[in-house]
């Protein structure tokens, strides 16, 4: 991919703000060693957390468990559970929190809208309306069979709101695009609130689809999903110097040399490559995608090298930790990932936030 | 977080006294009004639509009555009770209910916007909605509750939230910006408990409390035309009067306090303003989506450069919902639809419309 602009002109533009800004913005942690080593924790933490869902669940299993499973497999209910079940959610929890999480990271720095998640693209409801048109009119049911449909679906919502807020004079703003994209969510939500109003048995799939679950996580859907992935996260790792220098402001960026119309077309890219390949896999999960970004913004300043490294190590162990607790939490029955972590996330993006002296946005 | 760059306003050169203004002021309340000649045309137009809109809905049903008709049946009667009954009886509370509920969302969204200089900030963003879309819930899955027990949930719960969010938020004052955030997690703990309800539910309450969350106007009557109408009496004047400081906070809180603005104290009450506003409206018609974003925008992109005032928004607020309802109504065969799914499908492509054709104006 080339890289919109070339050289360190802006490296770290946004880290040499004025003397107000910098007391104001910066994270929790300061300087490079703070942010490396907290960032080293985290990834141990994230670790910790992914090693944690693959022994807890209904069966609690020990870590031989999970050796044996594939060293010696011989088809026991232990190494069927561990190579059908944990290890595809674990694998999915892992990739839809770092897609999620980083999509918003780059959704926020795109529209320099600090309130913006992957949703306000339109990618939730463009996925869900696909999905609830696939359940309603091609009578699709299985969780997989409208995988595809959701990550179409999310793909034409964004071109759109892109398509959108690229015309008029002024060509694409953060606001119209912001707007465009809160316009379009509402639109495709009326439609999909009036299919499944009108439709009794799509309501019945929807609801429990649009929560967000990691549950049905298979691996061939997981091979399938990755590559879409794992291009949007080479993607957005190449933007971090472009997003440092679009929070200057539009005079300032173009100014250090920065095409806006392309890096927030190569952002689009990124947000429906990894948002729309998440919800797809995992149903319409909010939150995540708006708070870690915010998390990693309070911890390690407005320098998006390090928002978006925190917020892909952040972001899985926030999901998994979700998913655990909602296996755990009701036994026999099961929580959806969704509706854990938004108990589980909040009230620490909570403290968060109030523990900003000044809400830095 | 540098986004006070992105959607802020760039701060604008605020006259005292824009041309063809007149200012009122009343010394002994400490309130003055700016009257603009501009927007008090826009706003005079505003209204005039929404007395449009109301007479269109009264002739919208089964049972179709002339334009002329409901005019005489509104000043006086006409000489066929039928439609005197059809009318005012029937429509006309529904459709004041409708006018009400989009002109409270429109201002609470409007104060909201101005306050945290964002235009994706409304009642929905900010958890009061939430509170009340879970209260509601519980009423309806867990008591199985009348649709009164279910109004009163509603408010109760938009209030608790609204309270619960000022604590959180209230740190040597408040700020718009902290507040929303916090509103945002608020809103995410509110809206799983709410999911999780729905998920537990038999199919038959899961509909019903889809129904409701999406915004209903069916069967409301004049307890309801009652109820917003008070709101609307004690909130605006408040609004208006505090808009004022509106002006003075979007030059940042130094320069407002150095021109003599109490900030906190105007802030804190454009806040419960726009709470109450929001709290009120979902109680009545459930927490109907987007009319609390757009009207204020598409008023905004109507007058271009100008200072929006709060009137206009809350005109434009009243007509989207009273021609959604209608359309809700009577728009798609076989039975109604929530007003608030109609709301979306009419607003959102007015305004990517008016966003598509914007020329260089401020966000």
């Amino acid at each position: 991919m080339a890289a919109p602009a070339t050289g360190t002109t802006y490296a770290g533009a946004a880290a040499r703000t004025s003397q107000h800004e910098r007391t104001s913005e910066a994270g929790l942690l300061r300087g490079a060693g703070a942010r490396g080593a907290g960032l080293a924790v985290a990834a141990l933490v994230t670790a910790a957390v992914a090693l944690a869902s693959l022994l807890v669940g209904r069966e609690v299993l020990s870590p031989a468990d999970v050796y044996a499973a594939y060293a010696d497999f011989t088809g026991s209910d232990t190494d069927l559970i561990v190579t059908h079940l944990r290890v595809p959610r674990t694998l999915a929890g892992v990739g839809v929190g770092v897609a999620l999480g980083v999509a918003g990271a780059v959704v926020q720095g795109v529209t320099r809208n600090p309130l913006g998640g992957p949703g306000i693209l339109g990618v939730n409801v463009g996925a869900s309306l696909a999905a609830v048109l696939a359940i309603t009119f091609l009578g699709v049911t299985a969780v997989n069979g409208y995988v595809w449909f959701a990550f179409v679906g999310a793909a034409v919502a964004t071109v759109v709101v892109y398509g959108v807020a690229s015309l008029g004079s002024d060509g694409v703003t953060p606001v119209k695009l912001a707007l465009a994209g809160a316009a379009m969510s509402a639109l495709l939500g009326s439609v999909t609130s009036a299919v499944i109003l009108r439709d009794r048995t799509s309501l019945d799939e929807y609801r429990f689809w649009s929560v967000g679950s990691l549950a049905g996580a298979e691996s061939q859907m997981l091979a399938q999903a990755l590559p879409f992935a794992a291009v949007g996260l080479v993607m957005a790792v190449a933007l971090v110097r472009q997003l440092n220098a679009l929070a200057l402001g539009d005079e300032l960026a173009q100014a250090l040399g920065l095409r806006l119309w392309l890096v927030r077309l190569l952002g689009g890219v990124t947000v429906v490559l990894l948002a729309g390949t998440a919800t797809a896999a995992a149903g319409p999960i909010g939150f995540l995608g708006l708070a870690v970004p915010h998390a990693a913004r309070a911890l390690a300043g407005p320098d998006y090298r390090w928002i978006v490294p925190w917020t892909a190590v952040l972001s899985p162990a926030l999901l998994l930790t979700a998913d655990i607790v909602g296996r755990v939490a009701v036994r026999p029955e099961e929580l959806q990932v969704g509706i854990v972590m938004a108990l589980v996330g909040a009230p620490v993006f909570i403290y968060l936030v109030r523990r900003q002296r000044r809400a830095g946005m | 977080m540098a986004a006070s760059a992105g959607t802020a306003a760039a701060p604008r050169r605020v006259r005292a006294r824009p041309p063809g203004a007149w200012i009122v002021r009343a010394r002994a309340w400490d309130v003055s009004l700016r009257l603009d000649a501009p927007a008090l045309t826009v706003g005079t137009a505003m209204a005039a639509l929404a007395a449009a809109a109301l007479v269109l809905s009264l002739t919208m049903g089964d049972f179709p009555v002339e334009p002329r008709e409901v005019v005489r049946a509104l000043t006086g009667g006409t000489a066929d009770p039928m439609v005197n009954h059809i009318v005012v009886q029937m429509r006309l509370p529904r459709a004041l209910t409708a006018a009400g509920v989009g002109a409270a969302l429109a201002m609470s969204g409007m104060l909201l916007q101005r306050l945290a200089h964002n235009p994706l900030v409304s009642p929905d963003v900010i958890g009061i909605n939430a509170g009340a879309a879970a209260a509601a819930t519980a009423a309806i899955a867990v008591l199985g509750g009348t649709a009164l027990q279910v109004a009163g949930f509603a408010l109760g719960g938009a209030v608790a939230t609204a309270v619960l969010l000022y604590l959180l938020a209230y740190q040597r004052g408040v700020s718009g910006n902290r507040l929303v955030l916090l509103g945002i997690g608020v809103s995410a703990v509110l809206g799983s408990v709410t999911s999780y309800m729905i998920t537990r539910a038999d199919i038959d309450t899961a509909q019903r409390a889809t129904v409701w969350l999406t915004g209903s106007l069916a069967n409301r009557d004049w307890a309801h035309v009652a109820t917003i109408a008070a709101a609307l009496a004690v909130l605006t004047p408040l609004a208006l009067g505090l808009s004022r400081q509106l002006r003075l906070l979007q030059l940042g809180d130094d320069l407002a306090v150095a021109l003599g603005g109490r900030v906190r104290l105007a802030r804190g009450g454009l806040l419960l303003t726009a709470a109450g506003f929001s709290a009120l409206a979902t109680a009545v018609a459930g927490p109907v989506a987007f009319v609390a974003l757009a009207a204020p925008q598409i008023v905004r992109r109507l007058l271009a450069e100008r200072a929006v005032g709060i009137l206009p928004a809350a005109g434009c607020g009243a007509v989207l919902v009273l021609l959604s309802d209608a359309l809700a109504r009577t728009g798609f065969g076989g039975g109604e639809l929530p007003v608030g799914v109609v709301t979306g499908i009419l607003g959102a492509p007015y305004l990517l419309y008016l966003l598509a054709r914007s020329n260089r104006t401020r966000g």
